[in-house]
């Protein structure tokens, strides 16, 4: 079940990632990568991390792409034009990459030994509890400087995009 | 039983119940409207217009499927989905009752219990924008675009006193599954006030309830804030451009919404299905006496007939408000169905509010409805979860 | 029924993490590369919640959690930026916004215009 979970949710971030490439429109880059980060939520729940589950779909899906979603609509610019590319390019492009993706998974595999494997419910400690407990006081001062972050994104987004008062 | 099978199981109880609710919640909302407005409502196709919600869906599927030509075809038809599925999935983590046994079967009355059930929620409310944003440009009609917009930035601008709103009764409670919330919202102070949130603790959680319960408003487009989809607004905002069952998917998908954020308001801040006041006063037959009069009203009404029709619906809507106070008094099932009826009645009165506001209220202007979250709710939830951070920290 | 091999996650962040180092430098359209960036953000926090599985702590939760906040302040601040961008320079085309490189000028500048975006407070409110 655990392995039938992982491929179905790989293979769909995976898609999904492809899409967000080699998509020509922003809107549908958009929306596939909403499905990347929709899947990768499940992912982390196989790996017992459920609060950064759910805190990836408020935040990662539920507002930071939609923030997307917003800007694309605004500006409303159409879809990429494709330049032409050599022929070479096009017909090296894939089994390059195909290459690449393989000799690194090699390499992968060979420094994490199978023996090590992830069954969902094998490691608790990843709830609300426990991220909050580190959060607030070992993790105290990234905390509030995360916060002070916040605020300046704040005062830096507000103070770009307005409109000029004539 | 297999976890599967059971959960199977439930979970087609749940879809029926559920979607029976919403086609009659529409006639509740068009009759109290209608009475709120000195009117009849829908009072033709059946006994008081019960059978309304049948003619409407027979209507809305017979109507012509039209998409217009230039659309962009995968976002037009993947809105209206993606609005309903998020709506209907938040319904399965609501606590519904407590643990009954059936058939020999113990189980709870909740699809599932996440232990992040609050966050669950949370974070499919957030899905449900986008819902409305592609349909806004899917449509290609700036109508549309434009209340598109403004309705899915109406509902993050409200999404975040929202949170607040929930985080305050969560510091009272220490958890986030839903279940035990209620649980621990059991008991009664003083002997008689119930232990609900906003009632509870070092600092009653009466603020938190109303900024919920207004960022719920907006959160489901529900007037005042409903400005993106008027119809004497702009056209009809993001559903312009769709018809049939696409048109009735996001109808579905608001009074589903609108579902979902009573429960939440009932399981956070009244207690789910806790009663109001102890078996020892008799809340017990609390069900079994409001059916009962419910019978003897119509029953009385069925014998001076203000119409010549009501002589037959009335006595026979009598009858069967007296078989379910009957069913409630059978001390075999009563356990299991009066929680059942208390999350029921609590949540049916908040949908009533939602309902008498529609009723009652103007809408709000969108620059007004966006300062009053920013300005307004958000610095007022904050300052409630300052206050009650302090006094559970200095009281527990 | 066993479980999955860690390199396996390992395997998947490295491959979004490809993916979106290509989209970083293949796509001309700003929004686009911004996106690559944020898939490139998303592998890494895999990588982080796969080892603090594997070492059976929490810190790497912390570390994603701080990641999602630092991707969403930049978010904010990166596509304000673009906003201001194409107001400006009315392209979305990252080969275009070039006027500080220094080359020698081929053909004729396009002349700067100002574009007009979609208002949604509505042009009747004055307040």
């Amino acid at each position: 079940m655990d392995v039938f979970l992982f491929l179905l949710f790989a293979i769909i971030a995976v898609v999904c990632a492809i899409n967000v490439v080699v998509q020509t429109h922003p809107i549908s880059s958009a929306i596939s990568l909403v499905g990347v980060m929709g899947s990768l939520a499940v992912l982390y729940l196989l790996l017992g991390a459920e609060f950064i589950a759910a805190a990836q779909v408020i935040v990662y899906a539920g507002a930071i792409m939609v923030l997307f979603v917003f800007v694309i609509m605004l500006l409303n610019a159409g879809s990429e034009v494709r330049r032409g590319r050599s022929i070479v390019v096009q017909l090296l492009g894939v089994p390059l990459l195909i290459a690449f993706l393989g000799l690194m998974a090699y390499f992968v595999q060979r420094l994490y030994p199978s023996a090590a494997s992830v069954k969902f419910g094998a490691f608790r400690g990843g709830t609300a509890l426990a991220v909050g407990r580190a959060l607030f006081t070992q993790y105290l001062l990234p905390f509030e400087v995360t916060s002070v972050l916040i605020l300046i994104a704040i005062v830096g987004a507000i103070v770009l995009a307005r409109k000029e008062l004539d | 039983m297999n976890f599967f099978l059971l959960s199977l199981i439930k979970a087609a109880v749940v879809a029926f119940v559920l979607l029976t609710t919403l086609a009659y919640l529409q006639w509740v909302e068009r009759k109290v409207i209608a009475h709120i407005q000195v009117r009849l409502g829908p009072s033709r196709v059946g006994p008081h217009g019960l059978l309304q919600p049948l003619a409407d869906v027979i209507k809305l599927i017979t109507k012509e499927d039209l998409i217009p030509p230039h659309v962009n075809k995968i976002l037009y038809l993947a809105a209206p989905f993606l609005a309903v599925t998020m709506a209907l999935i938040s319904i399965s983590v609501i606590p519904f009752g407590t643990e009954i046994s059936l058939f020999g079967v113990r189980t709870w009355m909740q699809l599932t219990d996440l232990n992040i059930g609050v966050l669950f929620i949370l974070a499919v409310s957030s899905m449900g924008v986008y819902g409305v944003a592609l349909a806004g440009w899917a449509s290609n009609n700036k109508y549309a675009l434009l209340g598109g917009l403004r309705s899915s930035a109406q509902m993050i601008s409200y999404e975040l006193p929202l949170s607040l709103a929930v985080a305050s009764p969560l510091l009272l409670a220490n958890t986030l599954s839903l279940r035990e919330l209620v649980e621990k919202q059991a008991g009664f102070q003083f002997g008689f006030l119930p232990n609900w949130n906003i009632f509870q603790g070092p600092w009653p959680q009466i603020i938190s309830f109303v900024v919920f319960l207004i960022a719920g408003f907006a959160e489901t487009n529900r007037v005042p804030f409903d400005l993106p989809e008027a119809e004497n607004e702009l056209v009809a905002g993001f559903h312009t451009e769709y018809s049939s069952m696409k048109f009735a998917s996001f109808f579905m998908a608001e009074y589903a919404n609108m579902v979902t954020v009573t429960a939440m308001t009932t399981i956070l801040f009244l207690g789910g299905w806790q009663p109001l006041f102890p078996e020892r006063f008799g809340s017990h037959y609390v069900p079994t006496l409001a059916f009962a009069i419910a019978g003897a009203v119509s029953l009385y009404h069925g014998l001076n007939p203000a119409r010549k029709r009501d002589r037959l619906t009335l006595p026979a809507a009598a009858i069967v408000f007296f078989a379910i106070a009957f069913a409630f008094a059978l001390p075999a099932v009563q356990s299991a169905l009066v929680p059942l009826f208390w999350f029921a009645a609590k949540t049916g009165f908040l949908l009533f509010v939602f309902i008498w506001v529609r009723g009652t209220l103007p809408r709000f202007r969108y620059d007004q409805l966006m300062g009053f979250a920013w300005k307004f709710l958000f610095p007022v939830a904050l300052l409630n979860l300052l206050v009650t951070g302090i006094m559970v920290a200095l009281f527990s | 029924m066993s479980g999955v091999p860690v390199s396996w996650y390992l395997l998947l962040s490295a491959v979004l993490f490809a993916l979106g180092v290509a989209g970083f430098l293949f796509r001309r359209n700003v929004i686009t590369v911004f996106m690559s960036i944020e898939l490139m953000l998303n592998a890494v926090n895999l990588s982080f919640v796969t080892f603090s599985y594997q070492l059976r702590q929490v810190n790497g939760h912390l570390f994603t959690f701080f990641v999602m906040v630092v991707a969403a302040a930049e978010a904010a601040v990166g596509l304000a930026i673009i906003l201001t961008v194409f107001k400006n320079r009315g392209t979305l085309n990252i080969d275009e916004v070039s006027s500080m490189k220094d080359e020698l000028p081929r053909e004729p500048e396009q002349p700067v215009k100002t574009v007009e975006t979609v208002d949604i407070t509505g042009p009747l409110v004055k307040t």
